[in-house]
């Protein structure tokens, strides 16, 4: 119902795209017998290297430089499913993973070498606390992301929800800042009040429902909606009742 | 001299009494009602207390009462006069069943209906007590929706509206009302900022920060040394609506992606940093009023003038030339 709610209204909002489909992945013919660095350097010169160069150094309109990418954003994009892309016009979305796992390792640990990237971070969800988590995605999050996670639309982008995503990857999220979304470091967001964060999103899952009656908790739009099916209702009510005439003896 | 005519002729106007007409008695259309002066007085009953209802909310607006005190005011008087017109309807009123099909119009029977109408009263006896309450609802009514108007701003002084507290030399803070320094500015990230030893309330205070590559600037003419290391500084409130300007889009790779902005969320303005705060997207109508910085001898963030233009959102004459800044 909420999965339904959240699709109706996404469509009416915004007709997505018929997204190009990511070309095939290609194998190298022998990839028992690479060591790890060689199968990364083979998959990336066949899967990633057409749009952001053979040595990762970024190619113009096609695909930004790797070098300081690091394992970090590599993870994150390869684990989300945002990497491959089919277009580089188009908007990385949460999709299944293409990479089998060692091969996911192998080309996380290539990327790494490319430059001097920051690492794939360390997270421990139970140190957060979920109420300063709240309160550091209201300030920092909240906005695109909407208040319980849910994603939404902004300017020319579709805000992904938040279900989905692991607590290393909403980690990675937020120190690389994906397509549109800004980069928080940390004098911004310390790595405690990203563990609160991390607390919070999984806590937004599934919420508390305060009034009974989530409604998608996509916010005022379906809530709105509700509210007036019911006033709808009560003044065609009153109307009957004002309409319907007084019988006389 | 001619308002004291204007007001003799009102008082007598209101005051002459009607004269009894002597008009050839019709045979009627509609039947004559008993008269019913319990549910007359319930009427004047109902709409003099929407009258107080209305007043109520113009008290409560001026002492700036709770907003839902003051929707609770205004609900109850339309309620009443609602009640007031139902009651009429139903007992004041003369009523018919029509028992065949509603006939064709004709021109003819459209002068019957206004005798139609004009019989249908005749279960009203005190038509002035009927006439004064529900003149005195209109009136309270009129006067509770148009209160709020008042609200709309200093109509003859708008110097108030561009009253912010940034001076040349007032230095920035953080939240937590330490400076703020330049080598703590990264790209792709935004900062919120206020002004040190000033009031955090004002409308003009808080402001957005970003950093960009100094060599994509392009501001207007004028302001070509308001962005030290491409640390440019905005108002935080949107010229629009006033909302907090909250979300920054930051493209991870240009060419491919939308353009940097600075969005609020309440509509989706969106003002482009690099060219001063132009709107790019959206309902706002004129440019993020820019604060010109400048880098102070231990790389703290200063003010190094006003804002660019007037703060918070449009209002009628915010075109017009600014009052003489003190």
């Amino acid at each position: 119902m909420r999965a339904l709610l959240a699709a109706v209204l996404l469509l009416l909002v915004v007709a997505p795209p018929a997204a190009a489909d990511p070309p095939p992945i290609v194998r190298p013919a022998n990839a028992g017998g690479l060591s790890p660095r060689e199968l990364g350097a083979q998959l990336f010169a066949g899967n990633c290297a057409r749009c952001h160069g053979s040595n990762g150094e970024g190619m113009a309109g096609m695909g930004p430089p790797l070098q300081d990418a690091g394992a970090l954003a590599a993870d994150f994009y390869l684990r989300t499913g945002y990497m491959p892309l089919g277009e580089p016009q188009e908007q990385p979305e949460r999709s299944r993973v293409r990479f089998r796992e060692p091969e996911v390792r192998a080309l996380v640990d290539y990327v790494a070498t490319l430059g001097d990237g920051p690492p794939v971070p360390d997270v421990d969800p139970e140190a957060g606390s979920v109420s300063q988590g709240l309160e550091q995605f209201t300030e920092h999050c909240a906005g695109c992301h909407q208040v319980v996670a849910e994603g939404g639309v902004v300017t020319s982008v579709r805000v992904p929800p938040l279900d989905r995503a692991t607590p290393v990857q909403i980690a990675e999220a937020v120190r690389t800042g994906p397509y549109v979304m800004p980069k928080f470091s940390e004098s911004d967001i310390s790595d405690e009040e990203l563990a609160s964060i991390i607390a919070y999103v999984r806590y937004a899952k599934a919420p508390d429902d305060a009034g009974g009656w989530g409604i998608g908790h996509l916010g005022p739009f379906p809530e709105g909606m509700v509210t007036w099916l019911i006033a709808a209702v009560l003044l065609v009510a009153v109307c009957v009742v004002i309409g319907k005439r007084v019988s006389r003896p | 001299m001619r308002l004291r005519g204007w007001m003799i002729a009102l008082l007598v106007l209101l005051g002459r009494r009607r004269r009894p007409r002597h008009d050839e008695p019709e045979e009627r259309i509609v039947a004559a009602g008993p008269p019913s002066p319990r549910a007359e007085l319930a009427v004047a009953a109902l709409l003099v207390l929407a009258a107080l209802a209305a007043a109520l909310f113009v008290v409560l607006y001026a002492i700036e009462a709770s907003t839902q005190a003051l929707g609770g005011a205004l609900a109850g008087a339309l309620g009443l006069v609602a009640a007031a017109l139902i009651v009429a309807g139903k007992h004041l009123v003369v009523e018919e069943e029509l028992p065949a099909a509603y006939p064709e119009p004709h021109p003819e029977d459209q002068a019957a209906v206004g005798r139609i109408v004009g019989e249908s009263g005749s279960r009203i006896t005190r038509k002035r007590l009927l006439g004064a309450a529900a003149g005195t609802a209109g009136c309270a009514l009129g006067a509770a929706l148009v209160t709020p108007a008042l609200s709309l701003g200093p109509v003859f002084d708008p110097s108030s509206l561009y009253r912010a507290p940034w001076r040349r030399g007032r230095r920035l803070v953080d939240t937590a009302g330490e400076p703020l320094l330049a080598d703590g500015i990264a790209t792709e990230t935004f900062y919120t900022a206020f002004p040190e030893g000033a009031s955090r309330d004002e409308l003009g205070a808080p402001l957005v920060l970003v950093r960009v590559d100094p060599s994509e600037l392009r501001l207007p003419p004028g302001r070509e040394d308001w962005a030290p290391e491409g640390i440019l500084a905005f108002s935080k409130i949107c010229t629009h609506a006033g909302c907090a300007v909250s979300l920054y889009r930051t493209p991870k790779f240009e060419p491919v992606q939308p353009r940097p902005a600075l969005v609020c969320p309440c509509h989706y303005s969106a003002f482009e940093p690099v060219t001063g705060g132009q709107v790019i997207f959206g309902p706002a109508g004129r440019p993020l009023p820019q604060l010109p910085l400048m880098i102070g001898a231990g790389r703290e963030l200063v003010a190094a003038g006003r804002y660019s233009g007037a703060v918070g959102p449009s209002w009628s004459g915010v075109r017009k030339p600014p009052p003489e800044r003190r």
